[in-house]
């Protein structure tokens, strides 16, 4: 049944990466309980434009929760009051009326603020561009059965494949640690025979690079996984583990 | 090796490794430790405590030992300060509400430290009066082993007196139950660490991990409980 709620918003506004940022509180009304959460803030930034204020800036692209774009830390949890879903799919009947709602960007030193909700989060494609891939040799396609993998390795692939990189894990994470990522990255590879050719590099390089940027050490509280829009397990970190002390251990 | 070392896996490897050996320990200490309730005056204990003293695989295990505290203590601290810094200094002003997450987990430095002050406490009161500085009540006395005649310290009744005072025996029920919140955690997150763990033997090792924890924490307190409420001479 839809309804009709007023919220209290306060939204963390920072001009850019170097200056103090702070909290503004915004009066929202009459916002549909079918509304999603960045619709809801699309008429929080109408309402600003049209009284002449600047809009507040954040991250959003498909709005279907398969981009991995949107962000957001509602109300103590990234992605907000909701399981497994991206802020994009978070709707406003999760809210009751005259509730305060608490709007912040991720916070973790790899992730710095550019402006107002938006975070940069470059240091993912780093941590791909470093490793996470299979190098492409182009020729004939192959039959579909020519590589037998076994199903269960496959389902497991595709379930650590289904990482859309936002950064959820990193933002909830006490020690701001980029572990669930990486380990998706490297499992969704490592489990395939296509993968399996450049695993031991590619487990070095990437954990090489998310080292480098700074990104914490793993203490497996697990809040990666409560939190992963897409369910990402921690049993993807004991493989990435595994994975890179193997490759390690043979140099 | 020390580029192995330097990484974020290798140093957790070296909390893991490190971790595992010292819970092995434990169990050992455990074990010992169980001897002090068998009621024969503490023969038996004293028995199993001149097997420890004497023993060369314990000699030799008793500085890997301190090296195994050591290098838990050390990279536990440089990983948190680590973290710290990874983290960044802003806080969520809305806090934190993610459910599901185990408290022990997410203060595994405050648990260490209790255990690091008992510890202190614990090698002031045993360690350094056993091995160096000797104490009267450890005055050496004479028990058959195996038929033999042998002459051994009483740690017994330097045991049996220490838990005589209910505060010693109160700090060891604080200390137990830090311990076994350590434990709940850290039996788990070692083997994660390492690399063993995938979906079913996480929940293995879960269940594994919580009754090793309690039983080894509780074991200790009760132990001490024990020895003050039992044990004690009239």
């Amino acid at each position: 049944m839809e309804n009709y709620i007023n919220l209290t918003l306060k939204v963390w506004r920072q001009k850019n990466a170097r200056e103090k940022g702070r909290f503004e509180t915004y009066q929202v009304k009459n916002i549909s309980t079918d509304s999603s959460f960045l619709e809801m803030l699309d008429i929080l930034n109408e309402q600003l434009i049209n009284e002449g204020q600047e809009p507040v800036a954040f991250d959003h692209d498909c709005r279907e929760g398969i981009c991995g774009m949107c962000s957001l830390y509602i109300n103590g949890r990234p992605h907000g009051p909701d399981d497994d879903i991206t802020t994009c799919q978070l709707h406003m009947r999760k809210f009751k009326n005259g509730e305060t709602i608490w709007i912040e960007p991720w916070r973790s030193a790899g992730f710095p603020v550019i402006k107002d909700l938006i975070v940069n989060r470059t240091a993912f494609d780093q941590i791909i561009a470093a490793g996470g891939y299979v190098s492409v040799n182009t020729g004939g396609v192959p039959d579909a059965n020519a590589i037998p993998i076994p199903k269960d390795d496959a389902d497991e692939a595709m379930d650590a494949a289904s990482c859309i990189g936002c950064g959820a894990c990193v933002a909830a994470c006490k020690n701001g640690s980029a572990m669930l990522f990486v380990s998706a990255k490297v499992s969704q590879l490592a489990l395939l025979p296509q993968g399996r050719v450049e695993a031991a590099r590619r487990a070095k390089n990437m954990v090489a690079k998310m080292d480098e940027l700074g990104f914490g050490n793993c203490t497996n509280t697990g809040a990666c996984e409560v939190e992963c829009p897409k369910g990402i397990s921690v049993a993807n970190i004991a493989r990435l583990n595994r994975e890179f002390l193997k490759a390690k251990l043979q140099d | 090796m020390s580029n192995l070392l330097s990484s974020s896996i290798g140093k957790k490897l070296l909390m893991g490794l490190s971790g595992l050996f010292l819970m092995m320990f434990l169990l050992v200490h455990l074990t010992v430790n169980a001897l002090l309730l068998v009621p024969d005056g503490g023969e038996f204990y004293n028995a199993a405590a001149h097997f420890m003293a004497t023993n060369p695989f314990i000699k030799v295990m008793e500085p890997m030992l301190a090296i195994g505290f050591l290098v838990h203590i050390l990279w536990g601290v440089k990983l948190t300060l680590e973290n710290q810094k990874a983290r960044g200094n802003s806080r969520y002003a809305s806090g934190n509400k993610t459910t599901g997450v185990t408290w022990a987990s997410q203060n595994m430095l405050v648990l260490g430290i209790t255990i690091f002050a008992f510890l202190v406490l614990h090698i002031a009161q045993f360690w350094v009066k056993m091995k160096l500085v000797g104490d009267p009540r450890l005055e050496g006395i004479d028990i058959t082993i195996g038929g033999v005649s042998t002459h051994v310290e009483n740690a017994y009744a330097l045991v049996n007196y220490t838990f005589s005072y209910l505060w010693v025996v109160i700090v060891y029920i604080i200390a137990g139950v830090g311990l076994a919140l350590h434990l709940s955690h850290g039996f788990w997150s070692s083997f994660q660490t390492i690399g063993f763990s995938n979906q079913i033997w996480r929940q293995r090792l879960s269940v594994l991990g919580s009754i090793y924890a309690w039983v080894v924490g509780l074991g200790f307190a009760l132990i001490a409980l024990l020895q003050y409420l039992f044990y004690q001479p009239v």
